[in-house]
């Protein structure tokens, strides 16, 4: 048996297969589903600033309003004493995730305000959380606003959780950054203890009969790994701050490359939704089988061995042979043949 | 506290077993119940009593009684007819000599019309039950005698009727000293707590109870509890000085107050006697007069020799009031109650001179009673003779009953700060005034008094609350007279009713007011620029609408005004009252979250800087005036009684002026404009294709549809829009859509529903929301002109679909439904396709309320006079109800058939035999058979004879009539369920439309058996843990009930085919109609997407069983919606209902969400496996069989 043993923003792990936020996070009961499975930490479901924010005006609106307008009805609804708003309620759930489970439980955030930022990321500091992630998604819509403004804004908001709490901070970012090396780098000196890569955007699309826009939600695929996995390698021994590898797990293969590239932890969402939290256990089986069957003793074995700080493998993740992978592309998927060419031929 | 919390608090901690049905005004205490059981509260003996809702009042009686012979202790909570359905089992429970105490809020009982209102018709009924009688006259007795009565009942094993006035008692907001749990704890004697359980059935100690008796022995039987009786005042007097020893109020059987010497005593039971109190204590302060007033505590059993004991020797003339009416008796029960107690006295030489005794009414259905009723009773003593069986607060110019009352009589002292509030339903002024109460409370020393009345409408209802305050404790409960503070939360409200008459002299007005202080001046109406001048008032004005629009708090205008109050009132130091009520909103809001805190601060931050003082000028001026309440054009009713009620002066109405029978016209809402929304949608006739689809929706029937010759918009105003229709073969037809505009609730359902919308502007559709004021004018306009225009020929109508449909004549309108009522569209189809031959039995709900609530109703006529005749039985027999209707009109129609044909050689053996014979499907037919009545009415004008009278006084039944069984599921689920099967047993041709709200939402939102899994409600906070029943299986397991499950949302032509097929199946047919609610907790303007949603998820499939198809070989069960095509989530995601458990109980939320998509796959497959049978696989039709 390979040594899985791994290590993620300062927290021991078994093994570096994480259970990402999603619905699978949002209960405790699923949580409990994805450590009996053998995830080695969850991170719990974000914390939707916004969202919550709406969920407590419809909740006060539809419980308030119609109250006190008709003698025979005081109320529609039961006064529900074990009510909290959003935010105690998602709480409350870290807090009891906190206490049932074994493995850590890291929290994530994603505010819209500035007080939304700071006060929910102490209150998850004090429900329990291991650590806290940071889910940093801001669209850049004003045209006045400037690439060096936006990142700043990113940074502040580091800056600032960090100065408030005292648990280790990760930051999920968008791939959208002109130079994301040195932008995880300015994330590390303002105190990130580790940074996660990518989170996925909400996917807007266009409905053709109603001519409106319509929400899409896509789960990743193997194609989505190459981004995060080109960066993860590229960051790979360079900067001090853990490295989680988030985008594009179908199978333990995927789980192997991060790992290759020098991701800390690989973290999943879509093969959990895609086949349930009992998945988390084929991933680490898989992975387990592959370090043994290529003679691996453990994950430190493999961890970083492709990535960018060996010299010799580094030019291969650089734009510049982006020439030769697509001539070595037609070489190996000859041109079809075309109309024109069968017009050439007669 | 309210009284009903007050009760309740006692009645949950001593008891283990609550039963409970939801009824006004009774309800709150078993939600409380149910909460505190929710919440793991505990009673005395630290458990948590099991609150379990039964299907009916009947059923809870026979679940306590089951319950006490278990040995529980156990209780319920009642009212009016609910309590009267307790009735069989009460006699058991008093006959069995079994402790236990019911808790009800008296009042009224249905006679020539329901009232929720408080009386003591109800519990007056049950004075042969063998149950004692104690009754509370305020909320603080409300909580300290429920106490002595459970104490007394354990010890006399007589079960007592533990009640307090509905509303007046059972509503009113008062300070409220609460026994500790301790003080309870001491009250009650677990010895006979362990007797009581000892007596119970046991299989260790085997007894049989509840024996058939025979002559010889049951008369003995029924005496020998006679000395259980006997005991009964003595021990609840015992109980009460316990009470009195350990919380220092004092209690007797009957309570003297007043003067020692008094010549002049009124007797009376309830809230009134707080009444009677104050105003004989004035009456000696102030004029030296010699009365006083006898409270009756303990009404049964009568002890006589303690209530002479307690009435002063000196006393010459005794007025017995009663709160109920006795018809035919030689007076009221309690007045006969003291008269035979004098009466024996006298007989027996214990007096010698027997005091002039007389008895009266008063304070029926919640009448106000106050000091000057109070006065007028004392004075009436002062008569010669006085008048007996009189009436008190009514003017009773038909049989001269009424005493004369000097209503400027007002003897509230100035220490006692009074204030006024008018609000709008939606716009949180009640539970701010609840609030205020508290806040002004919270002190010791200090005392509040909170009181609210509110119309009978469901949108745009207007509320009135009554706020006392001050250093004493406040027994005044009646209406205030006069007020140093009137708050007028709705501009619009100076217009239509008078509301300074009760401002006192240089009292302070705030006016909710779009207009500044400057402009408001000339934009009041001169009537009540005039008051505030004559009596000095000091006016301020705040736009509250548009300050709670800006923060985000809608029409939420509560803690604005409120902190207006504050401010402007002084009853507290205003940087005292402004923390208080930050305080206080920060432990209503603080569970609701961070956002509606601070939004409430904003508020009240903002409140302050827009309050300003208006400067009033020395004279009255400007054009504005006071507008009339109804046209002339009405008829001389709406003119004379309904516009008095709309003016809230319906108290004025003289007995002559009413109905003697309760009988009311219909189609009275078209006079009321009551100018509610602040947003109406306009038609955009180029975008528009004319599809029926808003006009299908729309709950209050405003948008309305006809077509018509060109040439008729020959004198149109300038502005009345039209259109060329868009059917073929119609070039001279123009086709209009007219919105009725002052009747229009703003709802926005027809918008959403609108399919068409501008290429340009997806968001801009054929018809959209705009400023009502921008289009009022134009509006009254256009409706005068197109309400010349004819309406369609129904003959000429394409039934089939809903662009047809639209052109019918809607006969249900203007309805005082919510705002996007999920309901009303379904009655207003009904009333489309067969309003003028549709008699309607409508059970009890909302849509008895709302279909026949006074002051107007909105069930209509057509141009000829007919239109649905309607009526309500009650809650739980409609089915039955609608049946008679059935027997009836087949009875009066076979006898019509059988004198037509024995009279055909006078009248003409063609005639006679068309009318027999004739067809009646199509509207051409009813036309031709409308016309053969007439036909027939004309030849036997010409006739004499017996049988030519009968048949002309029958001649109508040669016409079909459409019989309907409406009501809400809270009938056809729970109450009604037995009655409602049985008919469709029956085999008779009657309709049932089930408007399926799956929630008792007429009195806030109870779970009925209708409720879907996983759903919160009340009487299940923590989610319904079993699916709802499925009552269209049920029916379909007859076989020849015509069954269908519809959804106006989901597809309104299905809804037309079903309720045509309905009709025209010559059995019973049932109809579930999925009704959004505002109990459902969605934006209502999207119920009808909301709806569709349901359908789309497969929780509200929409499927039609006709025997008729059977009958035909062919399968009955259609399948009208396609397969699940989103998940239950996406559904049950946008509803409070289903969302507020997420929040309270995530893992059960899942797991019952988990649990209800299951229910729902498998469901459909077996409606898949139905439609995909051969018809030979069904129930042969019964005429086969």
């Amino acid at each position: 048996m390979s040594n899985l043993a791994s290590r993620y923003l300062g927290l021991d792990l078994a093994h570096p297969i994480i259970a990402s936020a999603s619905p699978l996070t949002a209960t405790l009961d699923g949580m409990r589903r994805l450590e009996d499975a053998q995830a080695a930490a969850v991170v719990v479901a974000s914390l939707y600033e916004e969202q919550i924010r709406a969920e407590d005006t419809n909740y006060a609106m539809h419980t308030e309003y119609t109250a006190g307008c008709h003698p025979e009805a005081a109320t529609y609804f039961p006064e529900l004493p074990d009510y909290r708003d959003g935010v105690s309620g998602h709480l409350e759930t870290v807090r009891r995730a906190v206490e049932a489970l074994d493995i850590p439980v890291i929290a994530s955030l994603n505010g819209i305000s500035d007080d939304g930022w700071l006060d929910f990321a102490v209150q998850l500091e004090q429900a329990g959380a291991a650590a806290l992630e940071l889910n940093l998604y801001l669209l850049p819509h004003d045209l006045a606003e400037s690439g060096r403004d936006m990142e700043q804004r990113y940074l502040a908001i580091v800056r600032d959780v960090k100065a408030r709490v005292s648990i280790p901070v990760s930051v999920k970012i968008p791939p959208s950054f002109s130079a994301l090396g040195n932008f995880v780098t300015q994330l590390q000196s303002m105190g990130a203890d580790g940074v996660v890569l990518f989170n996925r955007f909400f996917r807007p699309d266009l409905n053709l009969q109603t001519l409106s826009v319509k929400g899409d939600v896509t789960l990743s695929s193997r194609a989505d790994i190459h981004s995060p996995l080109t960066w993860i390698a590229l960051l790979s021994r360079r900067l001090r701050l853990s490295l989680a590898a988030g985008t594009g797990v179908e199978s333990h293969v995927e789980v192997v490359k991060y790992l290759l590239a020098g991701a800390d932890v690989v973290a999943t969402t879509s093969a959990l939704l895609r086949h349930g939290p009992e998945y988390m256990k084929a991933l680490v089986h898989g992975l387990q089988r592959w370090l043994t069957e290529n003679a691996f003793a453990s994950v430190a074995d493999i961890r970083g061995r492709l990535d960018a700080t060996h010299v010799d493998r580094a030019d291969s993740f650089l734009r510049t042979q982006y020439v030769y992978t697509l001539s070595d592309y037609t070489l190996h998927h000859p041109p079809a043949v075309t109309g024109e060419r069968l017009l050439a031929r007669q | 506290m309210d009284g009903n919390t007050a009760a309740a608090h006692i009645a949950y901690r001593v008891n283990e077993v609550c039963a409970i049905f939801p009824i006004t005004p009774s309800s709150t205490m078993a939600e409380l119940a149910d909460a505190w059981a929710g919440e793991g509260i505990k009673n005395i003996w630290g458990q948590v009593p099991v609150v379990q809702q039964m299907q009916s009042e009947g059923g809870a009686a026979g679940a306590l009684h089951g319950a006490l012979q278990s040995g529980a202790l156990a209780t319920t909570f009642t009212a009016s007819q609910g309590f009267l359905l307790m009735l069989p089992n009460m006699y058991k429970i008093a006959g069995e000599l079994t402790a236990c105490v019911f808790h009800v809020a008296a009042r009224a009982v249905a006679t020539q019309a329901l009232s929720i209102f408080g009386d003591h018709s109800d519990v007056m009924s049950a004075r042969m039950t063998g149950f004692a009688m104690l009754a509370a006259s305020s909320v603080q007795e409300a909580h300290d005698l429920a106490l002595v009565a459970q104490a007394a009942t354990l010890e006399s094993r007589v079960p007592i009727i533990f009640f307090f006035d509905g509303f007046r008692t059972s509503h009113e907001e008062n300070t409220t000293t609460l026994i500790p749990d301790e003080q309870i704890r001491a009250m009650i004697d677990d010895e006979l707590v362990q007797a009581h359980r000892a007596r119970a059935l046991s299989p260790e100690h085997p007894v049989v109870r509840g024996t058939a008796h025979n002559p010889d022995t049951f008369f003995q039987a029924r005496e020998a509890a006679n000395p259980f009786y006997a005991k009964v005042p003595g021990i609840v007097q015992k109980a009460m000085d316990r009470l009195g020893a350990l919380t220092g109020r004092k209690y007797q059987l009957f309570r003297y107050a007043g003067d020692s010497q008094a010549e002049r005593v009124v007797v009376a039971i309830g809230s009134a006697v707080e009444v009677l109190d104050e105003t004989a204590a004035w009456l000696s302060a102030n004029a030296g007069e010699k009365v006083g007033v006898l409270q009756v505590a303990l009404y049964r059993p009568w002890d006589g020799e303690a209530f002479l004991a307690a009435m002063p020797k000196s006393v010459k003339a005794i007025a017995v009031l009663d709160r109920t009416k006795e018809v035919g008796a030689p007076g009221e029960p309690l007045y006969v109650d003291v008269l035979s107690t004098y009466a024996r006295a006298v007989a027996a030489g214990k007096l010698t001179v027997l005091p002039t005794i007389i008895g009266g009414r008063y304070g029926l259905s919640s009448k106000d009673f106050d000091p000057s009723m109070a006065k007028a009773v004392f004075d009436e003593l002062k008569a010669r003779e006085p008048k007996h069986g009189f009436t008190v607060g009514i003017t009773d110019d038909i049989s001269n009953t009424s005493l004369p009352v000097d209503r400027g009589f007002d003897i509230e002292t100035a220490d006692t700060v009074r204030a006024l509030f008018y609000g709008l339903g939606a716009d949180g002024t009640v539970g701010a005034n609840k609030n205020s109460t508290k806040i002004l409370a919270s002190e010791p020393g200090r005392y509040a008094q909170g009181y609210f009345v509110y119309d009978s409408k469901k949108s745009g209802s207007y509320t009135i609350s009554h706020l006392r305050f001050g250093p004493k404790p406040i027994h005044a409960p009646y209406l205030l007279k006069s007020a140093s503070f009137v708050g007028v939360h709705k501009f619009d409200y100076l217009f239509m009713i008078v509301m300074l008459g009760a401002a006192a002299q240089g009292a302070t007005l705030l006016l909710n007011s779009p207009f500044g202080p400057d402009e408001v001046w000339n934009e009041l109406p001169i009537e009540v620029q005039k008051q505030i001048i004559v009596k000095r008032l000091k006016l301020h004005v705040i736009d509250a609408s548009k300050v709670a629009l800006s923060l985000g708090l809608g029409s939420r205008t509560n803690t604005i005004l409120q902190t207006c109050f504050f401010a402007l009132s002084g009853v507290m130091p205003r940087d005292e009252a402004i923390a208080s009520i930050k305080k206080a909103t920060e432990k209503t809001y603080a569970r609701k979250g961070k956002d509606v805190v601070k939004k409430n601060f904003d508020a009240i931050d903002a409140a302050l800087t827009n309050l300003f003082e208006v400067k009033v000028p020395a004279a009255a001026s400007g054009s504005r005036v006071q507008l009339k309440l109804v046209p002339d054009s009405a008829p001389p009713f709406v003119r004379n009684v309904t516009s008095v009620m709309l003016a809230l002066q319906g108290d004025d109405l003289p007995v002559s002026a009413l109905p003697v029978d309760g009988t009311y016209p219909t189609a009275t809402t078209q006079y009321e404009k009551r100018n509610i929304a602040e947003e109406v949608p306009v038609w955009d006739p180029d975008l528009c294709i004319q599809c029926g689809q808003c006009a299908v929706v729309c709950p209050h029937s405003v948008i309305r549809a006809k077509y018509y010759h060109e040439e008729r918009l020959a004198g149109a105003p300038a502005d009345f829009q039209a259109a060329a229709i868009n059917a073929r073969g119609y070039p001279e037809s123009r086709y209009t859509l007219q919105v009725y505009v002052e009747d229009c609730t703003g709802c926005g359902v027809c918008v959403e529903n609108c399919p068409a919308r501008s290429s340009a502007d997806s968001s801009v559709r054929a018809i959209n929301m705009k400023p009502r004021l921008e289009h009022l004018e134009a509006g009254r306009r256009n409706i005068e002109f197109f309400e010349k225009l004819p309406w369609a020929d129904r003959t000429q109508v394409n039934f089939a679909n809903v662009r047809g449909a639209q052109f019918l004549q809607p006969l249900f309108e203007f309805s005082g439904a919510c705002a996007g009522c999920g309901e009303a569209p379904y009655l207003k189809m009904l009333s489309q396709l067969f309003g003028d031959r549709l008699q309607i039995a409508n059970a009890t709900g909302c849509s008895s309320i709302y279909g026949a609530n006074l002051p107007t109703t909105p069930w209509a006529k057509n141009p000829d006079g007919r239109g649905p005749a309607w009526s309500n039985s009650l809650f739980e027999d409609n089915a039955e109800f609608g049946l008679g209707y059935r027997l009836a009109i087949d009875k009066q129609t076979e006898f019509a058939h059988a004198l037509a044909l024995k009279l055909a050689p006078q009248i003409g053996e063609d005639l006679v035999r068309a009318l027999l014979g004739a067809p009646q499907v199509t509207e051409s037919d009813f036309r031709i058979q409308r016309e053969r009545v007439a036909a027939l009415k004309e030849k036997l004008a010409s006739l004499s004879g017996e049988e030519c009278a009968n048949l002309r006084s029958l001649a109508d039944f040669f016409v079909q009539r459409s019989v309907w069984l409406v009501g809400g599921d809270g009938w056809a689920y729970d109450i009604g369920y037995g009655g409602l099967d049985h008919v469709l047993a029956s085999g008779r041709n009657v309709n049932v439309l089930v408007l399926d709200t799956e929630v008792y939402s007429n009195t806030g939102g109870q779970a009925s058996k209708a409720t879907p899994l996983g759903a919160s409600a009340k009487f299940a906070a923590a989610g319904k843990r079993v699916p709802r029943k499925d009552l269209a299986l049920m029916a379909i397991a007859y076989g020849n009930v015509y069954v269908a499950q519809i959804s106006m949302g989901a597809n309104s032509e299905q809804a037309l085919i079903a309720m045509r097929e309905a009709e025209a199946h010559a059995g019973p047919s049932l109809i579930l109609a999925y009704s959004q609610c505002i109990a459902h907790g969605i934006d209502m303007r999207y119920g009808m997407k909301q709806a569709a949603r349901a359908t789309a998820s497969g929780y509200w499939p929409l499927f039609r069983f006709d025997p008729a198809m059977r009958q035909r070989g062919m399968n009955p069960f259609r399948l009208d919606s396609p397969r699940p095509r989103i998940p239950l989530e996406d559904y049950r995601g946008n509803e409070v209902r289903f969302k507020s458990l997420t929040q309270t109980r995530p893992d059960d939320a899942r797991h019952m969400l988990a649990q209800a998509q299951l229910e729902l796959e498998e469901k459909y497959r077996l409606y898949e496996d139905l439609a995909a049978r051969d018809g030979s696989r069904f129930h042969p039709h019964w005429e086969e069989a």
